[in-house]
C-alpha cells in the first residue's frame, strides 16, 4: 500500500468523522427529547443514551387533554392556511414583478424587502391594536393575518427570483396560445415552479408552525391556541413540577410531521422542472 | 392563409427607433424572409405582426383588416420561437393541443387536427413524450407543430435553425420549404443566415438598421442589388469593393477611373452625376478575371483557398489594404506569391454612388 492510497483513505476516513460530528450536533438534542418523553417522570433525572424500558405514559397523558387537541388543529389550521395565502399571493405578486413592466417595480421590491427586516417585536404592539381594530383578537384569523405577513416578503422575493428565470419564450409562446395571464400563470409557470413553492411553502409552514410570541400575545383562551404556546403553558401537578416528561412529548409529537413534511418535498426542492424547456 | 400589409410602421423603444416606416406588402401564401445583421429590427419587425409588440406608429393589415390592436390570438398567426420554447411538463400531445383546447375546441376536432398535425411533421411516434426527451430536430418540428396545429392564417418563424447543428439545419431547411409547398400557407420567416434566405424565400426583405434596404425575389437581390448595403449582404464570399472616379457619363453609358485596373466603359447610366464624383464599383468574386500583370495594373496573390469543387484566391492591390477575392473552379493555375492583372466581366460588374445607392442601366443595357 503506497502513500497516495493511504492519504485517499485518511481522507475518507476524516470525511464521515465530520459527517457523523455534524449529525450528532444536530440531531443529538432531538433524539434525547425523544429518549426523556419516553421515561417515567421518576427516571426522567437519570442519564441515559437508550430507554431501558419503554413507556408511553407521557404521550397517553397529553393526548389525553382536549386542550392538546385543540392546539394541534388549531396549528394545522392556521399553518395551511399561511402556506396557501402566502403562496397564492406570492405566485400572483411576483408574476407582475418577475414579469410585467411598470414603473416604481424596484421601488416595490425594495420596501417588500424592507417590511422583512423589522423584528418581530417592534410592531408587536402596533400589529395588536390591528388585530383588535379588526375584531380578531382571540382567533386564529389573526394569527393566519400575521403570519402572512411575515412570510409574504420571503415568498414573493424567492418566487420572483424564480418567475425571472424561466424563459421569457415560453410565456410569449402561450400568448401565441391565446393565454391569458391567469392560463399562463397556472397551466404554464405553477407545473415550472413546484420546486420553489414546495420551499417556500415549507419553510412559511415551518415559521407558522413554530411561531411563539404572536401566538401568545393575540390568544386568551385555551381553545384558540396553538401548539408552541400549549406547550410552553403545560402544568404539572404541582406549581413546583415542571412536566418534562409530557413537554418532551409534545414536542417530539410537533416536530415529527415538519420532518414528514421535508423528506416528502425534499426531491421537489432539488429536481430542475425546467429541463428541455429550451435548447440543451 | 392571407396577405399582411405594412403600412409605415414604427417601433419606438424609449429613445430607440427600432422601425422606421417599413412599407411592405406580402402575398397570400407567399414565403418571405427578413434578413439582415443583427440589431437590425428583423426580429422586431417579426413580433410586431405576432402582436407581442405594440406598434408605435402606422397600421398593420392582415387581410385588409386593421390589427394593431388585437391580441396575438385573433390575429390568426402562429409562430416558432428560436428556443422552440415548448412547454416542458406536457408531452408533445398536449404541446400542440394546447392552443386548441384554450380556444374550446370541441374534443374530437382537437384530437383530429393533433393527429393530422402530427402525420405532417412525422411526429406521431413522439405524441406521448415529453420535451426533454426529444432530440434537437425533433423539437424543432415540435414547435411547427404547436404553431400549426390551430390552422393559422400565417406562420411566424424567429431565426427557428440557429440551435441546430451544420447537417440538421440543412435537412429542417429542406423540411420546412416542402412544408411550405404542401400548405402553401403565408410563412414569414427571420433569419441572418443569407444561405437560408436565399434558399426559402419567393421574396427576401433585406433590413439595416430598421428600414427596408430592399424587397426581391433572391435572383433580383443577387443580380441586381438596390444599394451597396444588399450588394455587400447577399452573396458569399461578399462582393469586392474598389473606389472609382466617374470621368465622364450620359444616359448610355459612362467612364470611370478604378484604382489600381486604369479607366473602364461601364454600361451604367450616369446621367445624374457630376464628372469627378466618387464612385463605388463593385465586382461578384466569379465575374474577376485574372491575367499576366502590366506595369499599371499589378496585383499579390497573398492567400489561395482550395475547397474542393472551388478555390478563392486572395488578392492584395499596390495601394490600399482592401482584399479582393477571386472565385473559380478548381483546380487553379494560380499560386500564393504571384502577381497578377485583373479584369472583369464589365457588364456584371456594379456602381454605386456616394450615399450607396446603385446605378441603374442605361437605356440601352435595360432595353436590350
Amino acid at each position: 500500500m503506497n502513500t497516495r492510497q493511504l492519504a485517499k483513505i485518511a481522507k475518507r476516513i476524516g470525511f464521515w468523522a465530520l459527517i457523523v460530528l455534524i449529525m450528532v450536533y444536530a440531531v443529538f438534542p432531538f433524539y434525547y427529547a425523544v429518549v426523556t418523553s419516553l421515561k417515567p417522570s421518576s427516571d426522567l433525572f437519570r442519564v441515559e443514551l437508550w430507554p431501558s424500558n419503554w413507556n408511553f405514559d407521557n404521550y397517553i397523558s397529553i393526548f389525553s387533554q382536549t386542550s392538546f387537541l385543540r392546539a394541534i388543529f388549531n396549528s394545522i389550521l392556521v399553518a395551511f392556511s399561511v402556506v396557501f395565502i402566502a403562496l397564492l399571493l406570492g405566485i400572483t405578486a411576483s408574476y407582475a414583478l418577475g414579469r410585467v413592466r411598470f414603473r416604481g417595480r424596484s421601488t416595490v421590491l425594495l420596501v417588500i424587502l424592507g417590511v422583512s427586516m423589522f423584528p418581530q417585536v417592534a410592531v408587536l404592539s402596533g400589529l395588536f391594536e390591528v388585530i383588535r381594530a379588526l375584531n380578531l383578537y382571540n382567533n386564529p384569523a389573526g394569527l393566519i393575518l400575521s403570519y402572512t405577513i411575515f412570510t409574504l416578503p420571503f415568498t414573493v422575493w424567492v418566487l420572483t427570483t424564480f418567475m425571472k428565470q424561466l424563459p421569457m419564450e415560453l410565456e410569449e409562446a402561450a400568448i401565441m396560445d391565446g393565454a391569458t395571464p391567469w392560463i399562463t400563470i397556472t397551466k404554464v409557470f405553477l407545473p415550472l415552479m413546484w420546486p420553489a413553492m414546495a420551499t417556500t411553502g415549507l419553510l412559511a409552514f415551518i415559521a407558522a408552525w413554530n411561531e411563539f410570541l404572536f401566538a401568545l400575545t393575540f390568544t386568551l383562551t385555551d381553545a384558540q391556541r396553538t401548539v408552541p404556546v400549549a406547550i410552553a403553558l403545560l402544568s404539572g401537578g404541582s406549581a413546583y413540577e415542571l412536566p418534562w416528561g409530557p413537554i418532551m412529548a409534545a414536542s417530539v409529537v410537533v416536530t415529527v410531521p415538519l420532518v414528514v413534511l421535508v423528506i416528502i418535498f425534499q426531491r421537489r426542492i432539488v429536481s430542475g422542472l425546467t429541463a428541455g424547456a429550451v435548447k440543451g | 392563409m392571407a396577405s399582411v400589409t405594412l403600412n409605415k410602421v414604427n417601433k419606438v423603444f424609449g429613445r430607440d427607433h427600432i422601425i422606421n416606416d417599413v412599407d411592405l406588402h406580402i402575398g397570400d401564401g407567399e414565403f418571405v424572409v427578413f434578413v439582415g445583421p443583427s440589431g437590425c429590427g428583423k426580429s422586431t419587425l417579426l413580433r410586431l405582426i405576432a402582436g407581442l409588440e405594440s406598434i408605435s406608429d402606422g397600421d398593420l393589415c392582415i387581410d385588409e383588416t386593421v390589427v394593431n390592436d388585437l391580441p396575438p390570438r385573433e390575429r390568426g398567426v402562429g409562430m416558432v420561437f428560436q428556443s422552440y420554447a415548448l412547454y416542458p411538463h406536457m408531452t408533445v400531445y398536449d404541446n400542440m393541443a394546447f392552443g386548441l383546447k384554450l380556444a374550446k375546441t370541441a374534443k374530437e376536432t382537437v384530437h383530429e387536427r393533433v393527429m393530422t398535425t402530427a402525420k405532417i411533421l412525422q411526429l406521431e411516434e413522439l405524441l406521448h413524450r415529453k420535451p426533454k426527451a426529444l432530440s434537437g430536430g425533433q423539437r424543432q418540428r415540435v414547435a411547427m407543430g404547436r404553431a400549426m396545429a390551430r390552422e393559422p392564417r400565417i406562420l411566424l418563424f424567429d431565426e427557428p435553425l440557429s440551435n441546430l447543428d451544420a447537417s440538421l439545419r440543412v435537412q429542417m431547411r429542406n423540411e420546412i420549404a416542402r412544408l411550405h409547398n404542401r400548405l402553401g400557407s403565408t410563412m414569414i420567416y427571420v433569419t441572418h443566415d443569407q444561405v437560408e434566405a436565399m434558399t426559402l424565400a419567393d421574396k427576401i426583405v433585406v433590413l439595416n438598421g430598421g428600414h427596408v434596404e430592399q424587397v426581391g425575389s433572391p435572383h433580383e437581390l443577387y443580380q441586381r442589388p438596390a444599394t451597396k448595403f444588399v450588394a455587400g449582404f447577399i452573396g458569399s464570399p461578399t462582393m469586392n469593393f474598389m473606389p472609382a472616379e466617374l470621368l465622364a457619363g450620359d444616359a448610355n453609358g459612362c467612364r470611370v477611373r478604378a484604382a489600381g485596373v486604369g479607366e473602364l466603359a461601364l454600361p451604367q447610366n450616369a446621367q445624374q452625376l457630376r464628372s469627378g464624383e466618387a464612385l463605388t464599383l463593385g465586382i461578384r468574386p466569379e465575374h474577376l478575371c485574372l491575367a499576366a500583370p502590366t506595369d499599371d495594373n499589378c496585383f499579390d496573390i497573398v492567400n489561395v483557398e482550395y475547397l474542393g469543387n472551388e478555390v478563392y484566391v486572395y488578392l492584395e492591390p499596390k495601394q490600399g489594404d482592401t482584399l479582393l477575392i477571386h472565385r473559380s473552379e478548381a483546380p487553379s493555375q494560380w499560386q500564393e506569391g504571384q502577381q497578377v492583372s485583373l479584369a472583369a466581366d464589365w457588364e456584371k460588374v456594379h456602381l454605386f454612388d456616394e450615399s450607396g445607392a446603385a446605378l441603374t442601366l442605361s437605356t440601352q443595357q435595360a432595353a436590350a
